[in-house]
């Protein structure tokens, strides 16, 4: 099964972390890219902060273009990746590597990905 | 349908319902539709059962409705989707197949990713074979608030593909203990309601059996074993825990002659096996502790010393307030101003337990023992308030206008 891993994290929490740890995480992550090669379907994205967001809504005559995310959570969606495993199990094992976990206010959301379309039709 | 009947009936559904949704769930790759073909066929069964009698095989008889009922929605769903082929090329079912693939699916209805409160919904349904009423009774909830919760948790497990297999050895001690804790759980419920209101299964002798399948399939689990012998040696006194009019009996005025002795020899040996295995655990360090109860000849001959110990013990893997309440009611029977002692631990976890009942009765023991009788009697009231089951109420209602009992139980 196909699994889109979305990495979270907290913006108002980055600013504790010291340069050199994360950029020690960020080696890792790497690491972490080579280490499951086999299991990532689509290596995804990273994203430019939210500060760089730009949304897009249908206001009273029309869609709208607003500064900012399209919501207001704490939490931001900082990237994503396709990773291929046999079950949740496989895909939560993946998960529970990724380096930045370490890091306050971090988290990974685990979807599953539509493949197959025929429950649409 | 007389009672022995009927009982005989609910073991064969209990015995055969999880087996019967692992093997339709492999022979169909849906969870969803196997469960939903049992739990049909586990309705039409008290149905018929009861109106014909229990058939010779009782197991062979869900089978066949099960199959029925899932070839069926095969078929339905085929209708819908145009995808006919499918219901015909289904393999054969996988009878052969001696493994217990119950556990498998005991797994996956305790999986972490489900709601806490659905793993144990799903898991009376699915592998206990319980009906959706039956569970909603057993909780006091409403039925189609849990039958929606029951609809959304297994859809979870078909979407997102959580496996119907025992985890990997790596993974198994983590996903074991959200495994025991969904059963322990179960005992519990069923422990305290279990003359609350008539109901059709009795869910602290589910849970035992329950326990004892997950211990005898992962013999290795020093953990499985520890909970099937606290669960075994608990349930071993229920038939102590209740006068004949319903009303809650403590441990310490319980009739020690209507134990059963052959289920604490039962524990006994569980907790053995647990202790070979030489990993300590809570439910471990729980059982021990009953089975010091269990051992004692009378609530003031019991080791009460060795009980605090086992408790100390505890503390290192569940320093839980609820853990702390319990040592405190033990140290308080070891005499000289061990009661004092006991009630400025009590008091220490106000602030954890203030809206948990059995911290104000605790209290209301303690101070009654000490003879401030005043605010003895506003902590039990404070108790009285804060319980929602029938038997407590009616123990607190007592205690209220009679000398208080010491004992947490």
């Amino acid at each position: 099964m196909k699994y889109v891993v979305m990495f979270t994290s907290r913006p108002d929490l980055d600013q504790n972390v010291e340069p050199e740890h994360a950029k020690a995480v960020y080696g890792r992550i790497y690491q972490w890219f080579q280490d499951n090669g086999e299991h990532i379907a689509d290596s995804g994205a990273e994203l430019h902060p939210v500060t760089t967001a730009t949304t897009v809504k249908y206001g009273e005559s029309g869609p709208v273009v607003v500064d900012g995310p399209f919501n207001e959570a704490k939490e931001i969606i900082g990237g994503f990746s396709v990773l291929e495993a046999a079950d949740l199990d496989g895909a939560i094992a993946i998960a529970k590597t990724w380096p930045a976990l370490e890091l306050p206010g971090v988290a990974l959301e685990i979807r599953p990905m539509v493949e197959d379309y025929s429950q649409f039709e | 349908m007389d009672a022995a009947a009927d009982r005989a009936l609910t073991l064969a559904l209990r015995e055969e319902s999880g087996r019967l949704v692992a093997g339709l769930a492999r022979r169909f790759g849906d969870f969803d539709l196997a469960e939903e073909a049992v739990q049909t066929a586990v309705v039409e069964a008290l149905t018929a059962w009861r109106r014909d009698g229990a058939p010779e095989r009782p197991g062979a008889w869900l089978q066949v409705a099960a199959q029925r009922n899932a070839l069926d929605a095969v078929r339905r769903s085929a209708r819908q989707s145009g995808l006919a082929a499918l219901a015909a090329a289904a393999p054969p079912d996988g009878t052969a197949s001696d493994t217990d693939d119950r556990l498998g699916l005991l797994f996956a209805c305790c999986h972490p990713a489900l709601a806490p409160e659905a793993r144990l919904a799903l898991t009376l349904r699915a592998v206990v074979g319980l009906t959706t009423p039956q569970i909603a009774r057993a909780f006091l909830v409403n039925e189609a608030t849990l039958a929606q919760r029951i609809v959304r948790a297994k859809r979870k497990v078909v979407s997102v593909g959580i496996s119907l297999a025992v985890p990997e050895p790596d993974q198994l001690s983590e996903r074991l203990a959200d495994v025991l804790a969904v059963v322990y759980v179960m005992f519990n419920e069923g422990f305290v309601s279990s003359t609350g209101h008539a109901q059709d299964r009795d869910l602290a002798s589910d849970a035992v059996w329950l326990a004892t399948v997950v211990a005898t399939s992962l013999p290795r689990e020093a953990e499985a074993w520890g909970l099937a012998a606290l669960l075994t040696i608990q349930h071993a006194r229920s038939r102590a825990r209740f006068d004949a009019g319903g009303g809650l009996v403590l441990l310490r005025d319980q009739d020690r002659t209507l134990w059963d002795r052959e289920a604490l020899a039962q524990g006994d040996a569980h907790l053995e096996r647990a202790a070979a295995l030489q990993a300590p655990g809570r439910y471990q360090l729980q059982g021990a502790i009953a089975a010091c109860h269990a051992s004692a000849p009378s609530w003031t001959e019991t080791d009460w010393l060795q009980i605090v110990t086992l408790y100390d013990l505890l503390l290192q893997y569940d320093g839980s307030p609820v853990v702390r309440l319990n040592r405190a009611v033990a140290l308080a029977q070891q005499g000289g101003n061990s009661v004092d002692k006991a009630l400025a631990e009590v008091d220490a976890l106000g602030d954890g337990l203030a809206s948990y009942h059995l911290f104000h009765a605790t209290r209301a023991e303690l101070l009654t023992a000490l003879g401030r009788d005043a605010e003895a009697a506003e902590a039990n009231q404070r108790a009285l308030t804060l319980t929602t089951n029938d038997a407590e109420r009616r123990l607190l209602l007592t205690r209220l206008h009679r000398h208080p009992l010491t004992d947490g139980s």
